[in-house]
């Protein structure tokens, strides 16, 4: 029965996820854990895994648009995947009302990006700095929707590195994926387009995710009956929302999906302190 | 493989590794619905009784493995029989198909005589194989 209800759950938050703009990750780990009854290890590693899977889902199309660009992902996602893998080796160290405390404060901490961000696109007008330039962090892809081509550029490099290490870290601690902070620190930090940054976020989740969920499937946190029905629920999920797109309104969902994190994200804190069983 | 999308700019490694992850997840979410199915149709013996998950799965991954012989590291290939554990196949291999393109971005980084994005991508290779071989989690 709870399968069969963690797959509904899963096939809603797929949904919710493509409709709101947000990885199917970060809205999992909160809400199941506040709604089912699995140890917060199973429930980050079945996050962690679906966000891994829909990554990978989508990255070959990205990558092949061009929108996406591999040469940019690859130096944040090294920094990002080292330390993914710090973060979910200290996990299992940490007692888990504390781990349920500290979930609580990353989504408070999270929806107020969320609401800080919410769709600004800045995008890089000055030159490349000297990290960027060296690694020929530039390029240019063509959008569709505007019909021309978008030139990209990069700057604050070395700010980026730093991003990317405490999202790859707080990402394989909770199992939550990274499209949360990715998009942001691709965009509003680093100067990247913002259908380029959701495009090359995704080919950094699917890297940065593979070293934290090796960890995890090392440690026996991955239950196939919770992973595989909420893998196969987010991806039909997703499916559905991205038909849906065009006909709700992305900005009251995104609105819903802040107050539903606020609330999961209470109980967790609630949780970690012992004043909710 | 074809893709609508296909702009004619991708640089050639990049086309490499779509082409390489596309096959990767694939075959590797192929595999984990396959498995998943034999699980739930009971073809094969699990080594945790479905009915008695309910009772394991309140408890840490730590606590779980010890109640239940559940196994940790890569000693879960000694159960590859039991049709819970078979699952763990399909789920490696969507672990695995990062690192499968890496040693394959690798040489191509090489053969461009790119040699920063080859050492970078060697790099990234030989974290994901820390990650996979359980030295890093002692």
């Amino acid at each position: 029965m709870w399968p069969l209800a963690l797959f509904l759950v899963s096939f809603l938050l797929g949904i919710v996820a493509v409709l709101a703009g947000v990885g199917g990750g970060v809205l999992f780990v909160p809400i199941v854990s506040a709604l089912f009854p699995f140890h917060l290890d199973f429930v980050r590693g079945a996050g962690l895994l679906l966000a891994l899977a829909g990554a990978l889902a989508a990255g070959p199309s990205l990558l092949m648009s061009g929108m996406a660009s591999l040469r940019l992902a690859l130096p944040f996602a090294l920094i990002g995947s080292v330390f993914s893998m710090v973060g979910a080796l200290v996990s299992f160290q940490v007692p888990a009302d504390v781990m349920q405390a500290m979930l609580g404060i990353t989504i408070a901490l999270i929806v107020l990006l969320m609401w800080r961000c919410g769709s600004t696109e800045p995008s890089a007008r000055g030159a490349s700095d000297r990290i960027a330039a060296g690694l020929g962090l530039a390029g240019v892809y063509f959008d569709p929707v505007s019909g021309g081509n978008v030139d990209w550029r990069v700057q604050h490099t070395a700010a980026g590195f730093a991003a990317f290490a405490i999202i790859g870290l707080v990402g394989g601690m909770f199992g939550l994926g990274a499209g949360w902070a990715n998009v942001p620190a691709l965009n509003l930090l680093l100067g990247v387009p913002l259908k380029g940054a959701v495009a090359t976020s995704s080919i950094v989740m699917s890297i940065v995710n593979t070293s934290a969920a090796w960890i995890y499937i090392g440690r026996g946190a991955v239950l196939p009956m919770i992973v595989t029905p909420s893998i196969i629920g987010v991806m039909l999920g997703a499916r559905i929302g991205a038909r849906l797109l065009h006909r709700l309104p992305s900005a009251v969902l995104r609105r819903i999906v802040i107050v539903i994190l606020l609330l999961a994200g209470a109980r967790a804190l609630l949780t970690g302190f012992g004043l909710w069983n | 493989m074809t893709w609508e999308n296909e702009s004619a700019s991708v640089l050639p490694e990049q086309r490499i590794y779509a082409r390489w992850l596309a096959a990767g997840s694939h075959l590797s979410f192929a595999l984990l619905v396959t498995a998943f199915i034999i699980y739930l149709a009971g073809v094969a013996a699990p080594l945790v009784p479905v009915a008695q998950l309910p009772n394991y799965w309140t408890l840490s991954a730590a606590r779980y493995a010890a109640a239940t012989g559940g196994p940790t590291g890569w000693h879960w290939l000694e159960f590859i029989g039991r049709s819970d554990v078979m699952n763990l196949v399909g789920i490696a291999c969507v672990a695995l198909v990062t690192p499968v393109c890496f040693a394959r971005l690798v040489p191509e980084f090489v053969r461009q005589r790119e040699h920063t994005f080859a050492a970078i991508a060697l790099m990234e290779l030989w974290i994901l194989v820390l990650a996979a071989s359980g030295i890093a989690a002692g």
